[in-house]
């Protein structure tokens, strides 16, 4: 089976997925409480509002100035990875990276994989792959591993089952869990996964796991995480794998704490995560404990086309803390599934296009009313309402030659822009602008009562039978 | 440094920027906000030839088309005075994203940042340009301001409305739950995702009737448009005859409760 990263066009469907969602009381409830929660955990994490914006400040500047010397530190952080003993593999395409995965666990022979939380290795569908190739993938994050009992994919980039109720969750592992009781106790269901997953470290061959911050001056990989998952597969297991994209790079190890800081304060409202694991090398010799082999994959997947673009770049920012999520009145309504993206929310409307192209993505951006509270809380300051109109530009317009994203003009419609280039001839002209209002004030009668997609929730919009312009002359 | 700061000059000329919507949708507001700016001894310039700020072009993707019609509009205001408009929106368009809409056009670019700094939106302007401390006149009222995105998080204007009812002895401003979340307007967002439109609207219309309040106001007559419009549609669909939620622009509520 082929690894393909994504089995249809998100943009496909869309609505009628966000609709299932926006019909279902429960869900909306139960989004609604989740986001909430979020929300005023990180607002605790922020009383001092000057604070905070010194510390935005400063994690734009840092993820912006390592950005600016991307290629440079890319090199930098091979050279002092291999001199430390990692392997570095670079991977082009989801296809590529699950090559060289599975290549690593083929060599050895291996079985099963461990997997700590990372996002990327969703993004490449490594779990698929490695089923596939006839090796076994198991979740060891709590959350990743209630999505993956499931049949599931994460709905949120930091909390994977946030749509799921503790009940569901019983009731799925009473189901899927061999010898389990049905038990609603949070406490219970988390020591079964703990039980189960405990043996599986011990058995596993590769650890997998994602890298929030790689460190090019001295070749460390650091990895956020609150269960102590992520430190059994990158420890347990005789090969560690850590995979990751490109931009997840800084310089130098001084730049870690505020990003650190604003991760976890604005991910969970965590004044720090519970682990914090810096890995610099396989074992060596007299220690007692560690993984033989460590390896990193670099992932690009896109993330150069976002790259090459100055204002697109902005993308890369991202720490993935997904703030941008919790604060998202779109998110809060739909849900992470209805995207049918591997991120989803805010950030996964910017940064998907580049991975999937706009051809499978064009109608997302639409997806926003700009409202802003995104960019607002965004630690590192990504202006996503401003990348959201670049985006619509792009998709909407039409196709031209050297395009900056992959699928440019692939939402072009001749007829909707031949629309707004006459709304532009008509609101350019004070002439045709006063015609045109002066006959919609007096013919509003003849508005019609449905009016499409306004309608369906609202009454119709009917002009004033006198414009502002003719009561100030009427009054002289 | 000395803590002495010099007056800000009391501006005695300004011109109204009114907004294609309150032109179009809602004179009154627009009649309103120009009869209180008078009342308080403000010569008021209204340019004919104004049609749109650009921005349902603009924030749709059509930079082309919002650049040829806000071209327009940076001609229209000769004379050094403020330029005021009656929306938070439409005054981010032009203070906020003018300048960036022509980078690449260094004339323009210069008239645009010009015209940037002389861009206030109406409660910005009645708070922190004139000063003025509304005397209410009117009797005991509940009312609930909601305010919009664009002002709030782009024009950093979401406590001069607030301010100004504050002032009126005897308005209650009632707080409604999730008060910073958008009402689900968005322009073209509106019709291009009706279905998620509609429950950030349905939403945010259950939040202000929850407060009890007797009407909602806000300085942005798109969001009134989308919150007046799910309000009375939902009045409609459950057979009610007067209005559950009535609502007007902010200007208007308080040229009638500062009457004298």
């Amino acid at each position: 089976m082929n690894a393909q990263p994504i089995h249809f066009k998100p943009s496909e469907g869309f609505r009628d997925r966000a609709k299932a969602v926006v019909d279902n009381p429960f869900l909306r409830q139960s989004f609604r409480g989740a986001m909430d929660f979020l929300m005023s955990k990180r607002a605790g994490q922020f009383p001092d509002v000057e604070e905070l914006e010194s510390l935005r400040t400063l994690g734009e500047q840092i993820r912006q100035y390592n950005l600016g010397k991307l290629p440079e530190l890319l090199v930098r952080l091979e050279e002092n990875l291999t001199r430390n003993g990692i392997q570095v593999h670079w991977a082009e395409t989801p296809d590529e990276a699950n090559e060289i995965i599975l290549g690593i666990c083929k060599r050895v022979d291996a079985k099963l994989m461990v997997k700590g939380k990372s996002m990327v290795s969703e993004e490449i569908e490594l779990n698929h792959a490695a089923e596939a190739a006839g090796i076994g993938a198991l979740e060891s994050d709590m959350g990743e591993y209630i999505v993956q009992l499931a049949g599931e994919k994460p709905s949120h980039i930091i909390m994977p089952a946030i749509h799921k109720t503790k009940e569901e969750i019983a009731k799925l592992f009473h189901e899927k869990v061999p010898g389990v009781e049905y038990t609603d106790n949070v406490d219970a269901l988390i020591q079964i996964g703990r039980k189960v997953l405990r043996e599986k470290f011990l058995e596993a061959d590769i650890g997998l796991s994602g890298v929030n911050f790689a460190i090019a001056e001295t070749g460390t990989l650091c990895l956020v995480e609150n269960e102590g998952n992520g430190r059994m597969c990158t420890t347990t297991p005789p090969i560690h794998v850590a995979i990751t994209g490109i931009e997840k790079i800084v310089e130098q190890l001084s730049h870690v704490p505020p990003l650190l800081s604003l991760l976890t304060r604005s991910a969970t409202g965590q004044n720090i995560s519970t682990y914090f694991n810096m890995i610099s090398s396989p074992r060596k010799p007299g220690e007692k404990d560690g993984p033989e082999e460590v390896h990193l994959v670099l992932l690009d997947n896109g993330r150069s086309q976002a790259y090459a673009d100055e204002q697109l770049r902005k993308t890369l920012q991202c720490i993935r803390c997904g703030a941008c999520m919790n604060h998202c009145p779109v998110y809060t309504r739909i849900g992470g599934h209805a995207y049918g993206t591997t991120y989803p929310g805010p950030i996964g409307k910017i940064i998907s296009p580049h991975m999937l192209g706009l051809e499978a993505t064009a109608t997302m951006a639409t997806a926003s009313s700009l409202c802003g509270a995104c960019g607002e809380v965004c630690p590192v300051k990504i202006p996503i309402p401003e990348l959201l109109m670049r985006l619509r530009e792009e998709s909407f317009s039409a196709p031209h030659p050297n395009p900056a994203m992959r699928g440019q003009g692939a939402g072009y419609n001749g007829l909707v822009s031949f629309v707004w280039r006459a709304w532009a001839t008509v609101y350019r002209s004070p002439m045709l602008y006063g015609l045109a209002t002066w006959a919609g004030s007096r013919f509003s009668w003849l508005m019609p009562s449905s009016q499409g997609p306004w309608t369906t929730v609202r009454t119709p919009l009917k002009p004033a039978p006198k414009r502002l312009r003719d009561m100030l002359k009427e009054r002289g | 440094m000395s803590s002495v700061q010099p007056a800000t000059p009391h501006p005695t000329d300004i011109y109204f920027f009114a907004t294609c919507v309150v032109d179009q949708f809602f004179p009154g507001a627009g009649m309103d906000a120009i009869t209180l700016l008078e009342r308080l001894g403000i010569r008021v310039h209204f340019p004919e030839e104004q049609t749109c700020c650009g921005q349902p072009a603009y924030t749709s993707g059509f930079p082309d088309e919002a650049r040829k019609v806000a071209a327009h509009q940076l001609t229209l205001f000769p004379n050094d005075w403020p330029v005021v408009v009656p929306s938070g929106s439409c005054a981010g368009m032009m203070k906020h994203h003018y300048p960036t809409l022509f980078a690449a056009d260094p004339a323009r670019r210069a008239q645009a940042e010009a015209l940037s700094a002389r861009i206030y939106e109406l409660t910005d302007f009645l708070v922190n340009l004139l000063d003025w401390q509304p005397q209410d006149t009117g009797g005991e009222c509940t009312v609930v301001l909601h305010t919009s995105c664009s002002a709030r998080r782009e024009m950093g204007v979401h406590l001069t409305g607030r301010k100004l009812l504050g002032g009126l002895g005897k308005v209650t401003v009632a707080q409604q739950d999730h008060e910073s979340e958008c009402c689900g307007f968005g322009g073209t967002f509106s019709i291009k995702q009706p279905e998620i439109s509609g429950a950030m609207v349905e939403d945010k219309v259950k939040a202000l009737k929850a407060t009890g309040a007797e009407r909602v106001v806000s300085a942005d007559c798109g969001c009134l448009m989308n919150i007046l419009g799910h309000a009375a549609w939902k009045d409609a669909q459950e057979g009610r005859a007067q209005p559950s939620l009535p609502g007007e622009h902010i200007a208007s509520f308080l040229l009638r409760r500062t009457a004298r």
